[in-house]
This record gives structure tokens, C-alpha cells and sequence, in this order.
């Protein structure tokens, strides 16, 4: 059964098609991630998905609960850390809730502090929490390392891969990292002309980084996106 | 090129820690000693009677006189008659523009039926409408009510619209995703967004308050401070006068560290009201 589920979808901005006839489904607890060159239409999918924008024509099948995480953290400077994490939660178990799924990131110590204090990473990492508190069936990644540094991406693809692993929602997740996209998904979409043009399962293998499934995965995927090294 | 552009900013770490701090005292010293100074050569220039009393008292009598109207009950009526009337008026006035701000801020069509007529009236200097004021409300409370409305109604409106427009739409669309409702939409986001501009909007508000109470006291006013220096004017007693130029002084210097005051509490998240400035 899935989750999500997407038929003949079609955006248009103004006489411009982005997303045409595209067709896509992502199975309950599967992670997926999508790549594709830059303005091709990773966002306006992602956001169809969250229901942020609505679509022109097609079919859309998505859970109730969806979240989405998005490149910049969107913390509200004036909540503390942990109201942010309890935003729109019933207001007897916010505190609570919010408290246990910062201990998931392991900021369970940066609960009273305000947004401003918090590093790029830090911050990055309470608007992971504040996704995964409410439970999604369907978690929404727009390029969430992308501002952080190497050291601090590593991190936080190791953080993603336990939380989504316990929590099993199903994952979208767009990026312009080949490397993440292999080592964190269990099927790599390509986008290319407003529609998914290719599909590649990831097998266990393969997410070893350095290894020769790995590389040839790699290559394909660099290829697709029309980058040769 | 790119030697000298390391080599410039290093060589200042090392060096620019100390200069700041040697000038900050006797700048700090020297802004408090020159007024000091200045108020002393005015006492004894009018002690001496190089000024006239008429012209200008002696600060001494000046605070005599403080002293004296206090004993009496005269600067304490007269005063509470002021602060209430501006109390009143702001109010009225921080209220209109408040909902207004908050209507345009919200809604289109609020927004056609409600700002081009503001941007109209404003563009008239609010003192300009005394002699109007003085035909509607003839020399009744309202009319000084009125004044200060109108006076604080402007900025506090403009602001509020400013603010409401700057809010960040990206965290608007953060706390849809979030599922909040509207009303919780307002409260979370858009008006804690806007508050640094609100408040100041007030602080211009409480300047143009004052204002409009010293002309509103001057003409036709029963009591008040203004009223106080009016009658003072008619027997010449420039003590008075100076007095009441002082409280007015005091009175706007109060509010404005008032409004300060409800900045840093209300704005502790902002790092540039933060006293610990921001990052901890
Ligand atoms: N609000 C909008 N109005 C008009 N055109 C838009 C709007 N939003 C996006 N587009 C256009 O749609 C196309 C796809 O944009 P989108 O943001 O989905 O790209 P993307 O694949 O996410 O790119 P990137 O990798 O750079 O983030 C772009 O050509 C963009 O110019
Ligand atoms: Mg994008």
C-alpha cells in the first residue's frame, strides 16, 4: 500500500509546465530521495507533497500527517527551543513530547534556550525534532544539509538515518548530494522535464561508501544529471 | 594582495583591544561634567543678576518654587490632570490604530477601504486641525482627548502595518505545514514578528502625545501643566514656566525609558534588544 501516491500531476507556473504528468508513489516507511538539476522542480513537488501548493491536474494521494523540513530551520526567534519544538501540540503533553524528541537529537540541554543561541546544525536539529514529534506518515526534506558544513552533514545523515529507522515514516528527500541521496535512501529518483526520468533501488551493498556498487551507482546517477568527472 | 589583506586585520586584533576603553571614560565623564558645568554658570550668572530673574531664574528657585507648588497641592493636581488626560487620549488613540493597523495588515479589503484615507489625513500636520478641534469640541475635555488620539493614532497605525508586512512569510507557511489554526497563526507568528515595530510605534506615539497636550493644555485647558504655564505667563513668573519646561523634560524622558524598559522585556528574543546582546 502507499502512502503517497501521485498521478499525472501538472504545475504550471504562468505558459511555463514545472512538474508535467509526473507520476509518483513512495510505499509506508520507504525512504526516498530525489535529484535533479537545479530549477527542474524538486521544490514544487516537495511542496504539492506538503500541500503548501496546490497542483493544476492529476491525482494526489498524501497522509494527514505530513511534515516538512526545509533548508533553512524556520524556528520562531521569539519561542524558546522547546515551543518551537511543541508548535500547534495539545498543551498538556507539549512540554513533555517536545523534551523527548530534543533528546533524540541530542539537544535535550538546549530546551530554555533561545533560537538565536543555537548553531546552523543546532537549529537544523530542533526543526528535525520539531518534524518528528508530531508523528508524520510522511516526512518532507528540501535540502536540509545543504547550509551545514561537511563535518556537521556527516552528523546529521547518521542522526536521520536512526530516527527515521525507529520512527519509519516515509521519507522524500530532495538534494543535490549524490553521496547522501545513496547512502541514506532506499530508491533514487532522478527528475528531469518535469517528470521522474529514472529509478534506481539502492541495494545494501551499495551504501557503503567507497565500494564498487557504490561508485557505479554514483556514476549513473552523475550521469543522469548530465555531470561527468 | 592577499597577505596585506590577512596581515591588516590581524595585526588590529592584536593591538585594538585596549584604545576603545581608554577613551570611554572621559567621554562618559565629560558628557555629565559639561551640563553640570553649564547649569552651575546659570545659577550664578542669574544670582549675580547678569540675567534678570524675568528672563531667566536661578535652577535654585526654580526648584524652590518646585518644592513650594508641591506643598501646596498645585503641581501635584495639575500634573495628575496632565498624565490623565495623556493616559486617556493614548489609549484611545494606541487602540484605533492598533485594530486599524492590524485590519489593513490582515485584509485586502481593509486595506482599500481603510489606508489611502490614513495616508490622506496624515499628510496634514495633526496640530494644523486645533482651530477645527476648538469648533467641534469648543474648550471641553474631548476636543484635548481628540488631539492626543489623533496624534498617536498615526504612528502606532503605520507601524503596526509595517511590522504585520515584514513578518518573515517563510515562518507564516512553517506554522501552516505545523497545522495551526488562523488565530494561532496570529498569535504565534504574526504579531510577536511584529512587535518590534509596534512598540516602536509607540514610542513615537508617546512623543506626539506629549505634544499635542502642551498645545492642547495652552488654549482654554482648566487645569494641567500646561494651563500652569499659561497662568504663569499672564503674572511673569518665569520660575513657573521654567518648572513646567523641566517636568515636561522629566515627563518624556520617564516615558520613553518606560517604553525602553517594556522593549527589552517584551523583546528579550531579539538580538538587538537582548541585554546580553544576542548569542550567549
Ligand atoms: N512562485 C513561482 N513563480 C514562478 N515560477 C516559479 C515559482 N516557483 C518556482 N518557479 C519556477 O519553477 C521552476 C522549478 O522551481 P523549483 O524551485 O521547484 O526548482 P528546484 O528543482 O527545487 O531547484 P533547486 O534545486 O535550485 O532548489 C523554476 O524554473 C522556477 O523558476
Ligand atoms: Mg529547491
Amino acid at each position: 500500500m502507499s502512502t503517497v501516491l501521485a498521478e499525472k500531476i501538472t504545475r504550471r507556473y504562468g505558459d511555463r509546465t514545472v512538474l508535467h504528468e509526473l507520476d509518483l508513489a513512495i510505499e509506508r516507511g520507504e525512504f526516498v530521495a530525489l535529484l535533479g538539476k537545479s530549477g527542474c522542480g524538486k521544490t514544487t513537488l516537495l511542496r504539492a507533497l506538503a500541500g503548501l501548493d496546490p497542483v493544476d491536474g492529476g491525482t494526489l494521494e498524501v497522509p494527514q500527517r505530513r511534515t516538512v523540513v526545509f533548508q533553512e530551520h524556520r524556528l520562531l526567534p521569539w519561542w524558546k527551543v522547546w515551543r518551537n519544538v511543541a508548535i500547534g501540540l495539545p498543551r498538556a503533553t507539549a512540554r513533555a513530547k517536545a523534551q523527548s524528541a530534543l533528546e533524540e537529537v541530542g539537544l535535550a540541554d538546549h530546551a530554555d534556550a533561545w533560537p538565536v543561541t543555537l548553531s546552523g546544525g543546532e537549529a537544523q536539529r530542533v526543526a528535525l525534532a520539531r518534524a518528528l514529534v508530531r508523528e508524520p506518515e510522511l516526512l518532507l526534506l528540501d535540502e536540509p544539509f545543504a547550509a551545514l558544513d561537511a563535518l556537521t552533514r556527516i552528523k546529521m545523515h547518521g542522526l536521520v538515518r536512526d530516527l527515521t529507522r525507529r520512527h519509519r515514516p516515509a521519507v522524500l528527500l530532495v538534494t543535490h548530494d549524490v553521496d547522501e541521496a545513496i547512502l541514506l535512501a532506499d530508491r533514487v529518483l532522478t527528475m528531469r522535464e518535469g517528470r521522474i526520468a529514472a529509478v534506481h533501488e539502492v541495494s545494501a551493498g551499495a551504501r557503503e561508501r567507497g565500494s564498487a556498487p557504490f561508485a557505479a551507482l554514483r556514476g549513473t546517477l552523475l550521469g543522469e544529471l548530465g555531470v561527468t568527472e | 594582495m592577499s597577505t596585506t589583506a590577512i596581515a591588516g586585520p590581524v595585526t588590529k586584533a592584536a593591538t585594538g583591544a585596549t584604545p576603545p576603553k581608554k577613551r570611554a571614560v572621559p567621554y562618559r565623564t565629560i558628557s555629565w561634567i559639561v551640563p553640570a558645568l553649564l547649569l552651575l554658570a546659570w545659577e550664578l550668572l542669574a544670582r549675580s543678576g547678569v540675567i534678570a530673574p524675568e528672563v531667566l531664574p536661578a535652577p535654585s528657585s526654580v526648584g524652590t518654587t518646585a518644592w513650594h507648588l508641591t506643598e501646596t497641592g498645585e503641581l501635584p493636581h495639575h500634573l495628575w490632570e496632565s498624565l490623565q488626560r495623556a493616559a486617556i487620549g493614548l489609549a484611545v488613540g494606541a487602540g484605533v490604530g492598533l485594530v486599524l493597523g492590524v485590519l489593513t495588515g490582515f485584509s485586502k479589503l481593509a486595506e482599500a477601504i481603510v489606508d489611502r484615507n490614513i495616508q490622506i489625513v496624515r499628510a496634514i500636520p495633526f496640530l494644523a486641525i486645533l482651530p477645527l478641534v476648538m469648533v467641534w469640541f469648543g474648550v471641553g475635555e474631548s476636543g484635548r482627548y481628540f488631539l492626543v488620539a489623533l496624534g498617536t493614532m498615526f504612528p502606532i497605525y503605520l507601524n503596526t502595518v509595517l511590522g504585520i508586512r515584514q513578518v518573515d512569510p517563510r515562518l507564516l507557511e512553517m506554522g501552516r505545514v505545523a497545522g495551526l489554526s488562523r488565530i494561532n497563526l496570529v498569535r504565534a507568528a504574526i504579531l510577536p514578528g511584529a512587535l518590534p515595530s509596534i512598540l516602536l510605534g509607540l514610542r513615537l506615539a508617546l512623543t506626539n502625545a506629549w505634544l499635542a497636550l502642551v498645545i492642547a493644555e495652552t488654549v482654554g485647558a482648566p487645569a494641567g501643566i500646561g494651563f500652569m504655564a499659561t497662568n504663569a505667563r499672564e503674572f511673569l513668573q518665569t520660575d513657573v514656566i521654567v518648572l513646567v519646561i523641566v517636568l515636561y523634560a522629566l515627563i518624556g524622558l520617564t516615558t520613553d525609558l518606560i517604553a525602553r524598559g517594556l522593549e527589552r522585556r517584551l523583546l528579550a528574543w531579539h538580538p538587538n534588544y537582548a541585554p546580553s546582546g544576542g548569542r550567549k
